[in-house]
């Protein structure tokens, strides 16, 4: 008989890994993307369709040239491309998935060191980028594809009002149909009869791909519990109406907060590893996502909160070090 | 509700194989070797030479130092050699060998009854002392020492960590099934020591036969008490355990008895009744050998110094070829290369696996998902300390409670990345340990 394997312990393993744990986030996110598909149409699935295959192609073309070996990770990319793609509207044209996935993969992940070392979320990085260089397109919510059948034409009507309402930069309509004093219909809101990016609009379907992650054990509540709870009561505040229910679910059925805060805040890269910290940096989503939104030119402020506080990652860690086992003092990191 | 600690993971426990296995005794058939290094501290002195004749329940070998433990002979023979033998860590440990003249001649009065209630602390703890009883849980520390603290009184329970939390391993639930008495009686010896001590007898929940016979016995004892911890790895590290049946908090830097705590494994607490009781001193161990590699898993009562290859044999051998041996629980045993290797008093078990999991995987790039800060039963953050240690930056490792980690492998376990978390931080621990000693 021969020699035995030798290794340090422990000698037995977990089953899931990385690539199954970004299968799972993409798995989540399809109840939302196909109602994307069948509210905006063809288009959609389209725009969809492009960003994913460019995240996954630029992750390995950036690999091929700079002959790193292939990696395994291929859910990650793919993941990251969804979450572009569904936060693109269905208007936009063809190139913009493309740039925006070249953009993702290369600029924000692969410069800085590839899956684990990006400090910022891929997708809502390439997204800002979108926004800033192209704000017109990237607001054009007038979607060609919108069902003439669908629920509620009025909603429709809203939308184009909202739209055309708010400077350029304006994000998910709904919100700036609030901003201007309206009211936004919540029937449709929740199940995402109304305008804004091609997966952010149906709260309903965002909760069912959430759900599957918690049961999954791939999310926990902490940051996407805190996040949606700190801006109704940022919005109770400071939102100038008081408690108003249908402002308060509006605020946060409205715009990306409920695709943001299950799908991007969560993101294990850039968000803090300690448990605290996952808290502290839910209640600083929700600060600075109120802001952006009441105090802030545009009426969506998601993705700009997510990335602003990616940034702030390192130090919300820093403060929020547990307290090991039996040491009295909890000591800096 | 079953009491526990924060953090720790569920695994496949395997227990099935062989729980419900009796006990079966086993003889050696080779001869025996005796590693002057079982337990932790220094190593014992041989008090024998090459072809002295030995008896069963000899002590052939003397403490080398305060922590440290004398070696007893588990056979009848003579004295073959005294030379360096590979143990479970690798290493080669100066070892005396022992030719087996297979007639078991004892030396006399030993295995008489005796009643401990006549004896002095200070005969019991020098009865346990020569004993050679050190803690059978893995560590292997010197039980006298254990049983010794600066202040007798101070001692407000006796723990016997009956938790046996590892996967596979079954020998203290076959001790608590097969003789609770033993166990109990051994704990009542350890309490006598301290005037104000409780006793505790913690036991996982998956185990509740075991809880049943042992609540038994001990229900009419007002200061022993069963409590019942829920299932979960590391139930049994003395840290969590001491937290979960009492509350108390103690880190690296302190001993359970800074928190008025003595704890003992079940097999241990058995050798000092064996030791006080019925004056046998430690010189045999309950083993489970089990696996998906072994033909027919099973519990033995095996004499130590006998050969790892002896206990696979009567486990019927391997059914298929294993690709992985190890010694103790699969979180953290200590795999084996070969199974020329002696059965010391801090064997639990034998595992043969065919499938090696550690090799199955590549290391991957971490994503930070946070499975391994939410395991830690020390409550660190590994991918922190991770970083550090593959900086080879000691003093942020320090800093980041790197020495307050266990080393229980939870991390590692669930790290989707499957990245050896576990194995970076014993190597930075042993170095830091070392240079602090160096100091």
């Amino acid at each position: 008989m021969g020699l035995f394997h030798v290794s340090a312990s422990p000698h037995t393993r977990d089953h899931v890994t990385t690539n199954q744990i970004m299968a799972d986030v993409a798995i989540a996110l399809i109840p939302a993307s196909a109602f994307g598909v069948y509210y905006f149409g063809l288009n959609a699935l389209v725009i969809l369709c492009v960003s994913m295959l460019t995240c996954v192609l630029s992750e390995y073309i950036y690999n091929k040239l700079m002959k790193t070996p292939q990696t395994p990770y291929e859910c990650s990319a793919l993941v990251t491309g969804l979450l572009l793609g569904m936060n693109l509207p269905a208007s936009v044209p063809i190139w913009i998935p493309i740039l925006g996935g070249v953009f993702a993969i290369i600029v924000v992940k692969q410069l800085y060191g590839g899956l684990g070392h990006n400090f910022m979320n891929p997708a809502l990085a390439a997204r800002c980028f979108l926004l800033i260089s192209f704000a017109g397109r990237m607001t054009n919510f007038t979607v060609t594809g919108v069902k003439e059948s669908g629920v509620s034409s009025e909603t429709v009507y809203k939308v184009l009002n909202g739209a055309s309402s708010v400077d350029g930069i304006s994000g998910a309509t709904p919100l700036a149909v609030m901003k201007a004093g309206g009211e936004a219909d919540l029937f449709d809101l929740f199940f995402g009869f109304t305008g804004g990016t091609i997966g952010e609009t149906s709260a309903l379907m965002i909760l069912i791909g959430a759900i599957y992650l918690i049961a999954r054990k791939v999310i926990s509540l902490r940051i996407p519990l805190t996040y949606i709870l700190t801006v109704a009561v940022f919005a109770l505040c400071f939102g100038g109406r008081g408690l108003d229910a249908n402002y308060l679910l509006g605020q946060v059925f409205g715009g990306g907060l409920m695709l943001g805060a299950f799908f991007m805040a969560t993101d294990y890269v850039t968000s803090p590893i300690t448990p605290m910290g996952q808290i502290v940096f839910g209640v600083l989503l929700g600060i600075f996502t109120g802001i952006f939104r009441i105090f802030g030119g545009s009426a969506e402020g998601v993705s700009y909160a997510i990335i602003f506080c990616n940034l702030l990652v390192p130090l919300i860690e820093k403060v929020t070090m547990p307290r090991a086992f039996g040491c009295k003092k909890r000591r800096k990191g | 509700m079953a009491l526990t600690f924060k953090g720790g993971l569920h695994t496949y426990d395997g227990k099935d194989l062989s729980k419900d296995k009796p006990i079966t005794v086993l003889l050696p058939k080779g001869d025996l070797v005796y590693p002057m290094s079982q337990h932790i501290g220094a190593p014992a002195k041989p008090l024998v030479a090459k072809g002295d004749p030995v008896l069963v329940r000899q002590k052939i070998a003397e403490a080398g130092g305060f922590i440290s433990a004398c070696i007893i002979s588990s056979v009848s023979g003579t004295v073959k050699a005294i030379e360096p033998r590979m143990t479970v860590s690798g290493a080669m440990s100066p070892s005396i060998i022992v030719e087996n003249d297979h007639e078991y001649r004892t030396v006399e009065g030993f295995g008489e009854k005796r009643d401990y209630k006549s004896l002095t602390k200070e005969q019991i703890r020098e009865i346990v002392k020569e004993a050679g009883i050190v803690g059978m849980g893995g560590a292997g520390f010197p039980t006298h020492v254990k049983i010794t603290p600066k202040d007798d009184a101070a001692i407000d329970y006796v723990i016997v960590n009956a938790s046996e939390c590892e996967p596979y391993l079954t020998s203290d639930y076959r001790i608590m099934l097969e003789y609770p008495e033993k166990l109990v009686e051994g704990l009542r010896i350890e309490k006598s020591l301290f005037p104000n001590a409780k006793g505790i007898i913690a036991i996982e929940d998956n185990k509740p036969e075991a809880i049943a016979k042992v609540s038994a016995l001990v229900k009419d004892d007002s200061d022993i008490e069963v409590k019942v911890l829920k299932t979960k790895y590391p139930q049994g590290a003395e840290r969590q355990l001491i937290y979960a049946a009492t509350g108390r908090q103690i880190n690296s830097s302190m001993l359970p008895a800074d928190a008025g705590c003595i704890v003992d494994n079940v097999d241990t607490v058995v050798a000092i009744y064996h030791a006080v009781a019925e004056t046998t001193p430690l010189h045999r161990r309950i083993i489970t050998v089990t696996g998906d590699a072994v033909a027919d898993p099973r519990n033995f009562w095996v004499r130590t110094g006998t050969n790892y290859a002896e206990l696979v044999e009567a486990a019927g051998g391997f059914k298929e070829t294993p690709e992985k041996i190890i010694s103790g629980g699969p979180m953290m045993g200590l795999a084996l290369f070969t199974l020329d290797i002696p059965v010391t008093k801090t064997s639990s078990a034998l595992l043969a696996f065919t499938k090696d999991e550690a090799a199955e995987y590549e290391e991957g790039p971490c994503i930070r998902c946070g499975r391994c800060v939410s395991v830690c039963p020390g409550r660190i953050v590994p991918q922190k300390l991770m970083e550090a240690a593959q900086r080879f930056d000691d003093e942020l490792f320090q800093k980041l409670n790197g020495m307050e980690c266990c080393e229980c492998g939870c991390c590692t376990y669930v790290c989707p990345a499957k990245r050896r978390l576990t194995q970076s931080f014993k190597q930075t621990r042993r170095s830091i340990l070392d240079s602090r000693k160096k100091k």
